[in-house]
């Protein structure tokens, strides 16, 4: 590979661009799981009895959040498949192209 | 194996033929080691070089490698350890799976694909892209090894203990018998062989309790809410909410980053990524993963409530005081008998693959991280080093047949929280640092790995889990009873402290131009 070729690359607009997009999504992504999950934690660990709360007559509020959770993993989880198939390997296409 | 040590039939709990001899799963345990050890025999042909062993020769497809990673993660400990914690603490069980789940999205964000395009066989190559080779290979291999090895002897032990009570085989033949059946899979089939062993069991596992969950819920009309009415009426309303498991919200925020951050620094995880042809099929394979892990821990809540509301809270502890047992007694409450034998033996299919993951990534840490970058500077011919990994897996076949032996009748539960968290302390920050920060060097990722090492180790014998419930003692030195938020922190800070302490430029030049390989794949191992 020639060597000026590379430099040129990682010095374009659009490579800083994707790597820029690509932390952006992952981390803020990786915040908001955390956020989630910690904060059920948190919530557990603090205030039992909101999550206590009856959801009709045999469903609580824990049973909702804990499963919504696991609902919730599956679908950032796809969010990000979907972007990365759709956005970011056409990127890394075209790029790719001038190498 | 001779038939009268399987017929030992040994006194069991009330109104249950479990620890007695099922001919069923018997039956069903020999067809799972004559069809994985012929799968092994296919394999074998087709693992001659090195990415053939480590890395099934880049050829598993994204969804093949999805289902062998949810293979390699639901351990017979989270099938039947889950649902038994469901089964006597009613939600807390839930809190648990929900931490082994949520790390799956982040292996997706923070390192699957960066990994794939970087490495070659083990999470160390992408540490040590950039880096001095040896120093590197030297500490991750340390990381790796120890995780490895309090894994494998939680494993080993749980294997030799849940088999004598499921099928009253001796426990020493147990270990034996798992120590031989994978190390032959790992030794003839490398990674191919472990592979299709993962996919069969995973497809096992998760078909086994979607039935299980199945026939329980027929006895509540197929109505998950008149299930948790009647484990409510029975138990009281609390059974179905948060109870005694997080009282202390560090303790519970300490175990909670080893569950989540922990999946991230699993060697034997990370190493799958490479089974596939790209950064694409990573990428796919953590999303089918995730898939069928959450829908695996959905379903072991059910069963844990499916237990307590038709078993009883009373039987399934007399059988077990971990409650381990209840998913089997519900299998045999509902489907009888010769269901209770399917499951049992989808149990013990379950442990032969998760321990046969384990010793091939500990091999591999041996033989590619060990042997060649380190004894052989980088330069090493393809023969010598497969030479070195077949004799590395007979070896930590041995080694865990032996420390299974060992560690007979000793609580051993903890390890697999102290796997967890050497894994978030020494594998994950330097992984991390080594993807995402130019300014990383050497000695940061040396220092950081040996600290996260080290104060998991000597935190977890000061902590309470060791401290107290082990070693007897009144008070702990060390409050919590898991050490990640301290070690996982400690090991970030010091590899930070330590790199900018000291710049390394050659590292930082390389930064740059491994973030061809990083973003587009250009270059990765094909």
């Amino acid at each position: 590979m020639d060597s000026s070729k590379t430099h040129e690359i990682l010095q374009s607009a659009e490579f800083k661009k994707l790597v820029k997009t690509r932390w952006n999504i992952s981390l803020s992504f990786t915040f908001v799981m955390l956020f989630v999950y910690i904060g059920f934690l948190l919530l557990i660990a603090y205030n039992k009895d909101f999550l206590k709360m009856p959801l009709g007559d045999s469903l609580n509020l824990a049973i909702v959040v804990g499963l919504g959770i696991i609902f919730f993993s599956w679908l950032i989880t796809g969010l990000y498949v979907y972007w990365a198939n759709n956005y970011y390997d056409s990127d890394v296409h075209e790029i790719k192209k001038k190498l | 194996m001779s038939l009268n040590l399987l017929l030992q039939i040994s006194p069991s709990g009330p109104a249950s033929t479990l620890g007695t001899a099922n001919p069923v799963s018997i039956a069903i345990f020999f067809l799972f080691v004559a069809v994985t050890l012929y799968i092994t025999y296919w394999a074998a042909k087709k693992t001659k070089t090195g990415s053939e062993f480590y890395a099934a020769g880049r050829n598993i497809s994204g969804f093949q490698n999805g289902l062998a990673l949810a293979g390699d993660y639901m351990s017979a400990a989270s099938f039947l350890g889950i649902a038994g914690m469901v089964a006597t603490k009613g939600y807390d069980g839930l809190i648990y799976s929900i931490g082994f789940l949520v790390g799956w999205p982040l292996i997706m964000f923070l390192v699957a694909e960066p990994l794939r395009n970087l490495g070659k066989y083990t999470f160390a190559d992408v540490v040590a892209f950039r880096l001095k080779q040896r120093p590197i290979r030297i500490a991750a291999s340390v990381g790796s090894l120890l995780t490895i090895s309090f894994y494998l002897i939680a494993q080993m032990v749980g294997a030799g203990s849940l088999i004598k009570t499921l099928f009253g085989l001796n426990y020493e033949i147990a270990v034996v018998v798992v120590g031989l059946v994978m190390t032959m899979y790992v030794l003839f089939g490398g990674m191919l062989a472990t592979t299709w062993v993962q996919i069969i069991k995973a497809v096992l596992l998760l078909s086994g309790a979607t039935i299980l969950v199945l026939l329980a819920l027929s006895k509540f009309n197929f109505s998950p809410s008149e299930l948790f009415m009647s484990v409510k009426t029975q138990y009281g309303s609390d059974m179905l909410a948060p109870g005694g498991f997080i009282t202390n919200p560090l303790d519970a925020l300490s175990l909670g980053l080893a569950l989540m951050l922990g999946t991230a620094g699993l060697p034997h995880i990370l190493m799958r990524f490479y089974t596939v042809p790209d950064d694409k099929a990573a990428r796919k394979s953590v999303f089918v993963a995730t898939g069928f892990i959450g829908y695996f821990y959905i379903l072991t809540f059910f069963i844990g409530f499916a237990a307590l509301a038709l078993v009883g809270k009373d039987a399934i502890i007399s059988l077990d005081k971990g409650g381990n047992m209840a998913a089997l007694l519900l299998a045999e409450n509902t489907g009888g008998s010769a269901f209770l034998g399917f499951i049992a033996s989808v149990a013990f299919a379950t442990i032969l693959a998760v321990v046969a993951g384990l010793t091939l990534s500990g091999a591999s840490t041996i033989s590619h991280d060990l042997y060649v970058h380190v004894i052989k500077k980088g330069v090493s011919d393809e023969k010598g080093e497969m030479k070195v990994a077949k004799r590395a897996t007979i070896f930590l076949g041995i080694l865990a047949v032996t420390l299974g032996l060992l560690f007979k009748g000793q609580n051993v539960a903890f390890m697999v929280g102290l796997a967890f968290s050497i894994a978030a302390s020494a594998n994950f920050p330097a992984l991390l640092m080594s993807i995402i920060w130019k300014g990383f060097t050497t000695k940061g990722a040396v220092y950081c790995m040996v600290t996260g090492a080290v104060l998991s180790l000597v935190l977890i014998v000061i902590s309470p889990t060791v401290w107290v419930d082990i070693l007897g003692n009144t008070e702990a030195i060390f409050p919590l009873k898991n050490p990640t938020i301290v070690s996982m922190t400690s090991a970030f800070i010091v590899g930070i402290i330590v790199s900018l302490a000291k710049p390394e430029k050659e590292a930082a030049d390389l930064f740059e131009s491994e973030k061809l390989r990083t973003y587009l794949g250009h270059g990765s191992e094909k």
